[in-house]
């Protein structure tokens, strides 16, 4: 097996990264490096860039959208726009819905509802987990009782990540009590102005609102609005969890945090001499970036299987485990490379045009917020747990 | 006795409700709740009879501080008790201490410089002599409580150059001085702390506490002692966790059944619980330390225990909070309060690689002697 770039494909970086250098707004560019906040606003900017040049959802089939890359293409690509400090797309329109509307949607929804995900119109969330219903989803409770030729939608979403930007949302409610609880689901697609629709922030462990409670009063949804055939829900949303794992790894992510990583610790001093010079916590990096090696490797394995995603096995969940772990233990090394200054807490330092200085290096300002966020990866998308058990299931059969 | 009194106090005044509101008062805290310490005597804890306290010493300290930490109390007591208190007690301070001890005035150790992270003599701040007494210039950073605080300890140089062992001392100078300058802001764990700027700031020859040129030993002796009290605190904090999390393992429910019925999770809990008896056993350790004029005895103990807490404590914290899903993120639940205070107790005074090299280098010193 060949990992290494054909002609073709170095040309391709190449004109990936002069893309990306002419065209990624500075002032995003610099929030995304020194990982301080981004607004809607920031992701929508820069995902209506690469709508423009047509690479917003490359995997996508070309008839609807898509960039016919290769997956050895969208790999570079998404390298290229991570280390050059590219804000992440929102995974939502993208790579979750977009894929499943392909797949099992109606022409009209297709027709209605891609071109305003690939344009960026239409910002959407996931209605999945409730307060009941986290790493056994199954047994949520949020009810669509049919009535004519609408849903009447009643009950409750949590961890809604981003509801308080979101237009519309996908959503998982039950619509017939069945023995099997996976049977009685439905996929539903939700107007988030709709009467009847009420978002509670709730607050995280960093001090900001990323994630939402979402409150259903009777909400009316249009049966055209329902994903694929009634009661066959959960079959959708495996397939679009199967996606969602393939991206989770975040390699392309982690290797930009971890030149992040390597420049804090020569800024650093202890005793006089620079953090970086320090043997153990020299050895320390050295470990996290062997795994990642490792791990975008493995990464490259599985794009060169010529198999369907969503027919890859355990490698998902594989990929989403470690590439997490690595994540976690990069924002815990940045955190310790902050030694001391990990303490203060002055998010308004952070903000554009804010004139509030930062206490201490301004690096070290947004690392604790980072390392308390981050870890939610090992939480959401399914857990760690659960992908371990999938890995178990698959292998060892029970 | 002690003990009683101190889990009453977190009983009646910590509800997880209760410190919200405390935190959200300008100082950080409740300075209802630290008249209260001073009734209760706890303010006293660790002066002897002789300096009008009641003469606990490690141990007490530790009982005190393990309670505290399982409240996330917020109130300066490590801050201004332990390390002013101690500092102030090494230099047999009296009057300070009887000022401490009464309630009524709050301090705070300027000591911190941007470019030191951990090393303790790096020391840049100068006092330089004037008529009737000294001239303070320099810039504090992580002045613990230093907003809240109406004196100042500051550490300056009156001899030598950075980052030199002897030429260190420590003054006393109040807060709203001329020309001290104090940004406060919070921390990560809902506590406070300041920058503090020291612009000619003038004090006289009696402000000066301890010997001229020889506050380190000081310094590293009460520093040991503050890290002692910060173990025991995370001991508190860990116990709270296991607790937590034995709580939801037992009556969340997933697949029919409660989540504590699987044996991944089970087993993970058993570590969290393993790290959390490790952490309460350095605490004593660190204790029996505190008051050891033995500084390569103290700081072997006192080391050893911040390593492994600070390990064990991340560990403890992460798992709490993986263990607890999405709610473990939030900040209405306590949960995360409790993760966040213990990666803060880490960054503070040196974190585990800190001390895992201060251990390893004591064993290479250690090791050459006995040959």
């Amino acid at each position: 097996m060949d990992l290494s770039l054909n002609a073709g494909e170095r040309a391709f970086r190449d004109e990936a990264r002069a893309f990306v250098a002419d065209n990624l707004p500075p002032v995003i560019r610099r929030k995304v490096l020194d990982g301080r906040p981004l607004k809607k606003d920031d992701y929508v900017a820069w995902q209506k860039i690469l709508h423009k040049r047509g690479w917003i959802a490359p995997h996508w089939p070309v008839e609807w959208g898509g960039a016919g890359w290769t997956p050895i293409q969208q790999y570079i690509f998404e390298e290229e726009t991570a280390s050059a400090g590219a804000p992440p797309i929102i995974a939502f329109g993208v790579h979750m819905l977009g894929p499943v509307l392909i797949a099992y949607g109606s022409e009209a929804q297709k027709k209605r509802y891609l071109p305003r995900i690939l344009a960026s119109d239409d910002w959407w969330c996931q209605g999945f987990s409730e307060p009941n219903a986290g790493s056994d989803l199954a047994s949520l409770r949020t009810r669509a009782r049919r009535e004519g030729d609408v849903y009447v939608l009643n009950g409750q979403k949590t961890w809604t990540t981003y509801a308080q930007y979101a237009d519309m949302m996908f959503c998982l409610a039950r619509t017939a009590d069945t023995a099997k609880k996976q049977e009685g689901i439905s996929f539903l697609l939700l107007d988030m102005k709709s009467s009847g629709v009420t978002v509670r922030p709730i607050i995280t462990l960093d001090g900001r609102g990323e994630i939402n409670e979402v409150f259903f009063d009777d909400v009316r949804i249009p049966v055209s609005d329902r994903v694929g055939e009634e009661n066959r829900g959960w079959t959708y949303a495996k397939y679009l969890l199967g996606y969602e794992r393939t991206n989770i790894a975040g390699i392309a992510r982690s290797k930009q945090q971890l030149r992040r990583l390597k420049s804090i610790a020569a800024a650093e001093t202890s005793n006089g001499r620079p953090l970086l010079d320090d043997r153990r916590f020299r050895e320390k990096i050295a470990a996290v970036e062997i795994e990642l090696m490792a791990l975008e490797m493995t990464n490259l394995r599985v794009l060169a299987d010529g198999r369907p995603r969503g027919e890859l096995g355990y490698a998902p969940s594989l990929l989403k485990i470690k590439g997490t772990e690595i994540q976690q233990s990069i924002t815990e090394l940045l955190l310790e490379a902050a030694g001391p200054f990990a303490l203060p807490f002055v998010p308004e330092a952070l903000e554009e045009g804010s004139n509030v200085a930062p206490v201490g290096p301004a690096h070290a300002a947004p690392l604790a917020p980072q390392y308390f966020n981050w870890r939610k990866v090992s939480i959401f998308g399914g857990s760690n747990e659960i992908q371990k058990n999938v890995v178990a299931k698959m292998v060892l059969g029970f | 006795m002690l003990r009683d009194t101190v889990d009453r106090l977190i009983a009646d005044t910590y509800r997880f409700e209760q410190r919200r509101v405390y935190m959200q008062s300008p100082a950080g805290f409740s300075r209802e709740n630290w008249r209260r310490f001073a009734d209760l005597g706890l303010l006293g804890l660790p002066f002897a009879e002789s300096f009008g306290g009641i003469g606990g010493g490690g141990v007490e300290v530790m009982v005190l501080m393990n309670a505290f930490g399982r409240g996330l109390v917020v109130e300066p007591y490590l801050a201004c008790v332990v390390l002013c208190g101690g500092l102030l007690r090494e230099c047999a301070a009296m009057r300070p201490i009887a000022d401490l001890i009464e309630g009524e005035t709050i301090f705070a150790l300027a000591h911190g410089e941007r470019q030191a992270r951990y090393a303790l003599a790096d020391v840049a701040t100068t006092a330089r002599r004037a008529a009737g007494g000294y001239v303070l210039n320099g810039r504090k950073t992580l002045v613990l409580n230093g907003d809240s605080a109406d004196r100042l300890l500051v550490s300056a140089r009156t001899a030598g150059g950075s980052r030199d062992r002897r030429g260190i001392t420590l003054f006393l100078a109040d807060r709203d001085a001329k020309g001290v300058g104090v940004r406060g802001y919070p921390t990560n764990d809902g506590m406070r702390a300041a920058e503090i700027d020291f612009d000619a700031v003038r004090v006289g020859a009696d402000a000066v506490v301890g010997e001229v040129d020889d506050a380190l030993p000081v310094i590293e002796k009460v520093v040991d002692q503050t890290i002692a009290a910060l173990v025991a605190e995370a001991s508190g904090a860990m116990t709270a966790l296991c607790d937590l999390t034995a709580d939801y393992l037992k009556t969340r429910q997933q697949f029919g059944r409660p989540i504590g019925s699987f044996q991944a999770l089970q087993h993970r809990f058993v570590e969290m619980l393993l790290a959390s008896e490790q952490a309460k056993s350095m605490a004593y350790l660190a204790a029996t330390a505190w008051d050891s004029n033995d500084a390569a005895s103290r700081a072997r103990a006192v080391s050893a225990a911040k390593a492994e807490i600070g390990r064990g404590g991340r560990f403890v914290g992460q798992q709490a909070v993986q263990l607890h899903g999405g709610i473990g993120m939030t900040d209405e639940y306590s949960v995360g309060h409790y993760f966040k205070r213990l990666t803060m107790i880490d960054a503070l005074f040196g974190n585990a690689d800190h001390h895992l090299a201060r251990f390893a280098d004591m064993i290479a010193a250690e090791t050459a002697a006995a040959q």
